[in-house]
């Protein structure tokens, strides 16, 4: 394997990474936004617990992929950044607002109704940012981002604001609420709460199964290069049926009330669909123009970047593993009822 | 306003607002995890009541500092396509370790600000050591990308692409290491010395207590022994600058004439129509004596540029003056803070006052030198060889992203203020504390 491409691979798994963790931190604040029922309340506390203490560390996934994209692959960075700018500020902007109101909601100290504002700035821009993350992955694949010189083909809406783009972003809104629900019916600290979110995964786990459909169903007029390779490689029917059936074991989970198995096998099918979607999109960066190839970093950076990244990752993963061992493990969850008792 | 200009507008917005947070979020920890050495030390409760106060403004400020830093890095991409194109590889292995100090400085920061009773009290303790040691090491994975901008290095430059790159070498320019160094110092003495004031200011309102007064003298020690420290780096970032970007050093000085003994201007005003800066208190052979550590030293003017490639003069001149300036009252009252210190005289009232009206200075000096540094590049973004207006976006209507960015700043700027005045002034354990004090 080239340097080129195990970046290009570390950039995928990054991806992989950053919807796992930072994309059911998303799903959390949907959740926030849709609260209701009697223990209303109950649910917020538990969504601010469960994202408080590793939203920062989780978000630092999506910089690590901007880096060694624009790191490895500069040429199809800067047409990212020309063609996708709008929806690409709306990111920002979401990412922004999300970050700012949920320190705000949580040491806000005045009146109420002003932190429920927060509340609500904070939920609504946790639901729209990975709507346009859905959008930007949706327009790398669809031959609609063609930049020559520095200037954008199809203006700067036309690249995006398009059927399939649009419905690449409510599946991933769909699967992020999905894993989150999964996650959350995990920290919760009582049976009631844990059927709220049971309920909420399964929801939110059909609707993402119609929206896959309807995406794929799209992709047949104007996604065609990457439906044809979802249909046509058996790699990628092997990660589909694989993904099927971690989506299967989660639903049972949830069904049977097994939150743990729930959990994994959701996280297990969310990352098969982030993988299945690199794959077919090999070796295209941006399709119909950039591949890997064409706007690669010299191979001597890439090697270089491709060894910081091994170095960084032996004391990244010891302490990712402690940082979630210290909350997301069971004696985290056991402390949180604790509490709540 | 055109294109250009917004998009610059935008990023010297988005940089100005950012620098702010990553500084207290580099020196903030520092404190913090001084304050807690101190109460594993003493067992003395103030430190520790200082240590999670701190740590909970340290919380809101690094969220804010994380998602503005994200806007960074976006804004190099959409704003400034070109540039990333032709320079991302190059630029891209600071960025990279720089992703995992921040990566480091996240998972720690989150285990120190909600694991105080999770975890065994010396792993508390190191991982904000590790917070405070990451966010150093983010620092400077980034200015050293702003250094290479000035002195770009590690490459062959061939039919205006860059061909043979060295990672390494380019990440290790000249103008990157004291960059680093005086952006690193500079982050310490501006939240040094506001932490300083804050508290100096509740000194004065609550009276007498303890608790201020270790917030001071931690905030003191850092900020005074960092602008010290300042002078030494100042001065080799000068001659570094004098070495490689002589056109900087003349607009930094309104030096408009090539000469040996060349005078150091101490404010004036620069009339770059008339080539001359009047106004000046000239203190002869000083600028050739600072830059080149020679008084009969030859100091290029701006006069060996063409005028259209000068920077904005007057602003860098005002700038840089007032970075320097500000430095200097700052150097003048540690050396006297330091002297009170020993004769137990620094929490007399107008000492306070004093400390309270200093404290905005270390923030000023701080932007006024990113003023300097890159209103001084101009109008290159990549030094001599990529014009910033060559590197701009094709994407029209930049003025509405601004405007748009300028708006939720200036919201977030406000709100994040008053939290902060709420947390460190009015929480209840202000009062008790207060209250032990007046038993």
């Amino acid at each position: 394997m080239s340097s080129v491409s195990l970046l290009a691979g570390a950039i995928l798994a990054s991806l992989v990474m950053y919807s796992l963790l930072a994309g059911a931190d998303y799903g959390a604040g949907l959740w926030d936004l849709l609260c209701h029922g009697p223990r209303q309340s109950e649910q917020r506390h538990l969504i601010e617990q469960a994202i408080g203490p590793v939203w920062e560390a989780n978000h630092v996934w999506l910089i690590l992929t901007i880096v060694l994209l624009f790191s490895g692959f500069p040429d199809a960075f800067g047409a990212l950044c020309v063609g996708l700018a709008i929806p690409l500020f709306l990111v920002l902007l979401g990412i922004v607002l999300r970050g700012c109101s949920f320190v705000f909601r949580s040491y806000f100290t005045g009146e109420r109704r002003t932190q429920l504002y927060w509340g609500k700035v904070f939920s609504i821009s946790s639901s729209m940012t990975p709507l346009f993350l859905g959008i930007l992955i949706g327009s790398i694949s669809c031959d609609s981002v063609i930049i020559h010189g520095g200037v954008s083909e199809n203006g700067f809406l036309k690249t995006w604001l398009l059927p399939f783009p649009l419905s690449v972003g409510i599946l991933a809104v769909s699967l992020f609420a999905y894993l989150s629900a999964c996650y959350l019916a995990v920290d919760a600290g009582n049976a009631e709460l844990r059927d709220d979110f049971r309920l909420r995964g399964l929801i939110a786990g059909l609707v993402s199964i119609a929206m896959a459909v309807i995406t794929y169903v799209i992709a047949g007029s104007s996604a065609v290069g990457i439906r044809e390779e979802l249909s046509n490689r058996p790699v990628a029917w092997l990660i589909e049926v694989c993904a099927l059936g971690s989506m299967i074991v989660a639903f049972r989970g949830l069904l049977l009330r097994r939150y743990q198995q729930a959990r994994i096998a959701a996280a297990i099918q969310v990352a098969l669909i982030v993988v299945g979607w690199g794959i077919a999109q090999y070796p295209y960066l941006i399709r119909p123009g950039i591949t890997i190839a064409n706007s690669a970093a010299p191979r001597n950076v890439a090697a270089a970047i491709d060894v910081a990244l091994g170095c960084g990752a032996i004391v990244l993963i010891p302490s990712l593993t402690m940082l979630f061992a210290i909350f997301k493990g069971t004696r985290g969850v056991t402390q949180q009822e604790q509490a709540g008792d | 306003m055109n294109n250009l200009l917004a998009a610059r507008s935008q990023m010297g917005m988005s940089l100005a607002f950012h620098i702010i947070f990553a500084a207290i979020g580099i020196a903030l920890p520092l404190m913090m995890v001084i304050a807690e050495w101190r109460w594993r030390a003493t067992k003395e409760e103030a430190y520790l009541q200082l240590a999670q106060r701190w740590a909970k403004g340290t919380t809101i400020l690094a969220a804010v500092g994380a998602v503005s830093g994200t806007v960074l890095s976006f804004e190099l991409g959409l704003l400034w396509p070109e540039f990333m194109r032709s320079a991302g590889a190059i630029i891209g292995m600071p960025f990279s370790l720089e992703g995992f100090a921040f990566f480091l400085e996240a998972i720690f920061l989150g285990i120190y600000l909600y694991g105080w009773n999770k975890i065994p009290s010396w792993f508390h303790f190191l991982s904000g050591v590790i917070v405070a040691l990451s966010g150093l090491l983010s620092a400077m994975f980034v200015t050293l990308v702003n250094g290479w901008m000035n002195t770009p290095t590690g490459f062959v430059l061939a039919d205006g692409k860059f061909t043979n790159i060295r990672p390494f070498a380019a990440m290790l320019n000249p103008a990157g290491g004291p960059e680093a160094v005086h952006m690193i110092l500079a982050a310490y003495t501006a939240a040094g010395f506001a932490t300083a004031g804050i508290h100096g200011w509740l000194y004065l309102r609550r009276g007498k207590n303890r608790f201020d007064e270790v917030a001071i003298g931690i905030a003191l020690a850092v900020g005074g022994t960092a602008v010290l420290l300042q002078g030494v780096s100042g001065d080799a970032l000068a001659r570094m600058v004098a070495a490689t970007q002589p056109a900087k050093l003349a607009s930094l000085e309104g030096q408009f004439r090539t000469e040996t003994g060349a005078p150091l201007r101490i404010g004036g005003l620069p009339f770059p129509k008339e080539r001359v800066t009047k106004y000046a208190i000239e203190i002869p052979d000083g600028l050739s004596l600072l830059a080149f550590h020679n008084p009969n030293a030859l100091v290029k003017g701006l006069d060996q540029v063409p005028e259209a490639d000068w920077p904005d003069v007057r602003i860098v001149h005002l700038s840089f003056q007032t970075m320097v300036g500000c430095g200097s009252i700052l150097c003048g009252f540690s050396l006297a803070a330091f002297w009170l210190h020993r004769k137990r005289r620094l929490f007399s009232r107008p000492v306070v006052r004093l400390i309270v009206l200093l404290s905005p200075l270390g923030f000023v000096a701080l932007e006024a030198g990113w003023m300097v540094t890159e209103l001084g590049r101009q109008p290159w973004i990549i030094y001599h060889i990529l014009r910033t207006r060559d590197a701009v976006t094709s994407l029209p209507n930049i003025s509405i992203t601004f405007t748009v960015m300028t708006i939720t700043y200036l919201i977030l700027g406000v709100i994040t203020t008053w939290l902060l005045g709420k947390h460190v002034i009015a929480s209840p354990e202000t009062r008790l504390i207060e209250k032990e004090e007046t038993v």
